[in-house]
């Protein structure tokens, strides 16, 4: 084909996430830098080094960090026996894991909050067998049970697809080889699932650290992440600096965790074979 | 497979849009006035959530009633705080009226973002107490017909808050620990720890903020949490004991709840009056003006102030015999039972970003 | 050990699915409440279907997720064929890595983003209103392209491309071959690209929530705004949409499994 044609061809395409991914993207460096006039400024990134920012940066990390790792330990077991399972109910499984997918995340989370409330389906049985109320909405608790709610499909199809995929030849081969059943976990089945296990990390830990809704519902306003700041600054303060900076600083901690996990997982590649 | 949900819905909704097709009563005797006078325009209306009766219980819709009498469409967007309209005002949207409340409208006419109302389009402005005219924040009353006028009291439980209380420092007290609420938004949940320290709302000594600020923080442990209109289910449901919250609204919760009490610390309270402004990138200001106009009228406010239970600043309202309200103890307190009150007053943009500042500390403390 | 992992299996989707049954419970309570049961109803489906602003949102989420999808397929047919052709290795791999970044930016970023980039502009042409629909539809649009290629690439990594070529030597020209070879070779991708575009713009949140003006509610932003709390009939909304995804599930389940029976039978035969 000749190269115009190609260009022809790549130019919607091109212009469109030139405009509307990489300038937007651009604009969040600007507007870091820069104060509300529109001078150059360090002013918004420095602000961010306070006390108070530094451990909302750090609380987000240690709770969308816990979520992925309960959905990993939830998920991967699940997705374990469900391979196991005959292809019909697999079938079926799988369904019944995606439906909840449907229900938008504002109504699961409300549902969650009437029922982790302190006159909730939870701590009336609780009350009911006389443990007494347990305040549960507004402790990082039920924050993270929030995200691991939310996320942990995300987690389980990758990692179930990825089951489904292994060469049960393989197992059977190594089982033939001697190789005990936590052998063959550890030395066939977990290497060959990784991939679908990184992805799964990150489809769970990026929405996790970005989310404001979760934590304004079962929060109760006392628990604030870095989306709320970035929130915050959009729909109270008007600051799109400092929103901007924020945004700036949330992408590469971003970037850098999952630049760890993929290093993480390439070692364990290594060792596993 | 997707694909046949989507035709199942818009069946639905093909079904449902024919289901409706409201039958209500007209001929009332406004109507002549309104009648398709800009009819398929459109009118984008920003207000507090809930703060219209949307016509439950047999009562008016104000919105489809003025859709259905000027043939007008409204869009209509709600917001939480005066703040979050500022900001989403300043992100460029376009409204053609607002409702925030006194100190916001006067930052609004200081930064020119209001425009002056055609009072010759507002018949029905004569309704207006002159108690409501002329204040702080508008005091040639160009810009601004008031809308609705409220007061923060304490709402709380009676069976478990003992002995009645008459002071904010309740708030305080550790008995209460893990039942309390408070406002989620800096203003308001300032205010109250100012009072209790009889601290002048309106200061523009840092100090002042500074003390304040340090009041909160001493509460932050005792709090269950931080609310706006999540108030209503906490209380309703008995989750919480002790809320600061708006005089009206008690009453919306005292329907579900009848152990709530309601009382005006006597350090003093925020009075607030809310009223209704057109910007100045406005797209439709005369359908704007219309629709100030109707809610000014006599019947449309009853049907508002019946469902919102704020005090109305419209005579016709106030003197109306089959107004539930009428004289009531905590909307219209007589003169001797009259809490001391407070407006807010805008606060210039140094001290305000200094205490916005420190509303970051308590609520990320 | 067996009987363990049935448990632990049980429990999860117990977990999976407890606030969808509260969901549905509460859609037929008798009172506003979504906490305390007084009574059975079906006051909140009534009430739903003739809430006007519900609708109103509903009928502009579904406006909206069909506008934008189908942009999106068009425009990301066109994309992955482009980029399928494309010999230039720099632009090729710069194209796929902006392909890349909305779907591995969070949401909140990419809403946050775009908002900048539209009040930036409407700041220099001296606009009205910086939002609206048309920004609405922009972040969709851009937020679902990449599904979109992410469907197609695959279906067109496997087409034969002598068969284009078997085409033209029978006197086809470039335009026709594409018509009636790459087309329908990529057709079922095309068409999963689609819904995953349209179920994405139905469920979006986030991104809706920092790019929309005020003359067009969707309904997840109606929901958002409804601070005092959901009401029943939202509920009723959500349980009715549950039940006819679940139905229609399994009835495909079904007559997938039901079909494949009916092959391996012909085979036997």
């Amino acid at each position: 084909m000749s190269s115009f044609k190609q260009k022809l061809l790549n130019a919607p395409y091109a212009f469109w996430s030139f405009v509307f991914v990489a300038i937007p993207l651009l604009m969040v460096v600007y507007y870091t830098f820069t104060d509300k006039g529109g001078a150059f400024t360090f002013e918004n990134l420095k602000i961010l080094l306070d006390k108070k920012y530094i451990s909302v940066f750090a609380y987000s990390i240690w709770y969308a960090f816990l979520a992925t790792v309960i959905c990993l330990v939830i998920a991967y077991p699940l997705s374990y026996i469900i391979s196991k399972m005959k292809s019909v109910f697999q079938d079926t499984l799988m369904v019944l894991i995606m439906l909840p997918m449907w229900i938008n995340l504002l109504i699961v989370t409300f549902s969650w909050k009437e029922i982790l409330s302190n006159n909730g389906i939870i701590n009336s049985l609780f009350e009911a067998i006389g443990i007494g109320k347990v305040e549960m909405l507004g402790t990082s608790f039920a924050v993270v049970l929030g995200m691991v709610y939310c996320f942990l499909p995300f987690m389980i199809l990758p990692i179930l697809s990825s089951m489904q995929k292994l060469d049960k030849s393989l197992i059977e081969a190594s089982e033939d080889l001697g190789a005990t059943k936590i052998n063959v976990i550890k030395r066939v089945i977990v290497p060959l699932t990784l991939p679908g296990v990184i992805s799964g990390i990150t489809m769970v830990f990026v929405p996790s650290i970005s989310t404001f809704y979760i934590s304004q519902k079962l929060g109760n306003g006392m628990i604030i992440l870095i989306g709320d700041l970035i929130e915050r600054q959009f729909s109270v303060s008007a600051n799109y600096n400092v929103g901007a900076a924020i945004s700036l600083v949330m992408m590469i901690l971003i970037l850098i965790s999952v630049a760890v996990m993929n290093r993480f997982a390439d070692d364990n590649d290594k060792g596993g074979a | 497979m997707k694909k046949i949900i989507s035709i199942i819905l818009s069946a639905v909704i093909a079904f449902s849009l024919t289901a409706c097709g409201s039958t209500s009563n007209s001929n009332s005797d406004y109507e002549a006035n309104y009648k398709n006078k800009l009819k398929n325009t459109e009118l984008n209306v920003f207000n507090w959530g809930e703060y219209i009766a949307e016509g439950e219980d047999g009562g008016m819709n104000v919105i489809k009633e003025f859709e259905k009498v000027t043939g007008i469409k409204v869009n209509y967007n709600t917001f939480d705080s005066n703040e979050s309209m500022y900001a989403k005002l300043n992100s460029g949207t376009a409204y053609d009226i607002l409702i925030p409340s006194d100190y916001m409208i006067e930052r609004l006419i200081n930064e020119k973002k209001l425009q002056k109302l055609d009072f010759s389009k507002l018949t029905n402005y004569k309704y207006i107490s002159d108690d409501y005219k002329n204040l702080y924040f508008d005091k040639k009353n160009e810009y601004s017909v008031p809308y609705n006028v409220g007061m923060v009291g304490l709402i709380y439980d009676k069976t478990k808050v003992n002995p009645a209380p008459d002071s904010w420092s309740v708030m305080w007290d550790k008995k209460y620990k893990g039942q309390i609420l408070t406002f989620n938004n800096s203003r308001d949940a300032f205010a109250i720890a100012q009072f209790l320290l009889g601290i002048d709302i309106n200061s523009t000594n840092k100090k002042d903020w500074d003390k304040a600020a340090k009041k909160l923080k001493e509460q932050n442990p005792l709090l269950q949490a931080r609310v706006m209109d999540e108030v209503f289910g906490k209380m309703e449901s008995g989750e919480a004991t002790i809320a600061p919250y708006y005089a009206g609204d008690y009453y919306t919760m005292l329907d579900t709840n009848e152990n709530l009490g309601f009382v005006y610390p006597k350090e003093g309270t925020n009075i607030f009056v809310d009223s209704i402004c057109i910007p100045k990138n406005a797209q439709n200001v005369d359908a704007a003006h219309l629709f100030i106009n109707f809610l000014l009228e006599p019947k449309v406010a009853l049907e508002n102030a019946e469902y919102l239970c704020y005090a109305s600043p419209n005579t016709a309202v106030v003197s109306n015999d089959e107004y539930s309200f009428k004289d009531d103890e905590i909307l219209y307190p007589s003169k001797d039972k009259k809490p001391k009150t407070e407006y807010y007053h805008d606060i210039d943009s140094k001290t305000r970003d200094y205490f916005e500042k420190l509303w970051e500390e308590v609520i990320l403390n | 050990m067996k009987i363990l992992g049935k448990i632990f299996m049980v429990l999860s989707f117990i977990f999976l699915y407890a606030p969808l049954i509260v969901m549905v419970v509460f859609s037929f309570n008798s009172t506003r409440s979504t906490s305390v049961m007084k009574g059975l109803s079906f006051e909140w489906y009534k009430n739903l279907f003739a809430n006007e602003q519900i609708m109103n949102a509903l009928s502009n989420t579904l406006t909206l997720a069909i506008l934008s999808s189908v942009i999106a397929v068009v425009l990301g047919t066109v994309a992955t064929v482009g980029l399928y052709y494309l010999k230039n290795k720099l632009l090729k791999r710069s194209l796929n890595a902006l392909t890349n970044i909305p779907m591995m930016n969070p949401d909140i970023v990419t809403g946050f983003s775009m908002m900048l980039l539209f009040t930036f502009i409407a700041g220099i042409i001296g606009a009205k209103s910086a939002l609206g629909f048309h920004t609405m539809l922009i972040a969709h649009i851009t937020f679902s392209l990449p599904y979109v290629i992410l469907n197609i690439k695959p279906s067109l990594d496997s087409t034969d491309i002598f068969l284009q070529d078997a085409a033209r030597d029978l006197g086809c020209n470039r335009l026709q071959a594409f018509f009636k070879v790459i087309l329908p070779s990529i057709r079922s991708g095309i068409i999963s690209g689609f819904i995953m575009a349209f179920t994405l713009s139905l469920d979006d949140f986030v991104i809706t929530y920092f790019t929309a003006g005020t003359d067009f509610q969707t309904l997840p932003l109606y929901i958002y705004s409804m601070k005092r709390g959901i009401k029943p009939n939202i509920y009723a909304l959500y349980s009715i949409i549950f039940i006819s995804v679940l139905v229609l599930l399994f009835l495909s389940n079904y007559f997938k499994s039901k079909s494949i029976k009916q092959k391996k039978k012909e085979i036997l035969l």
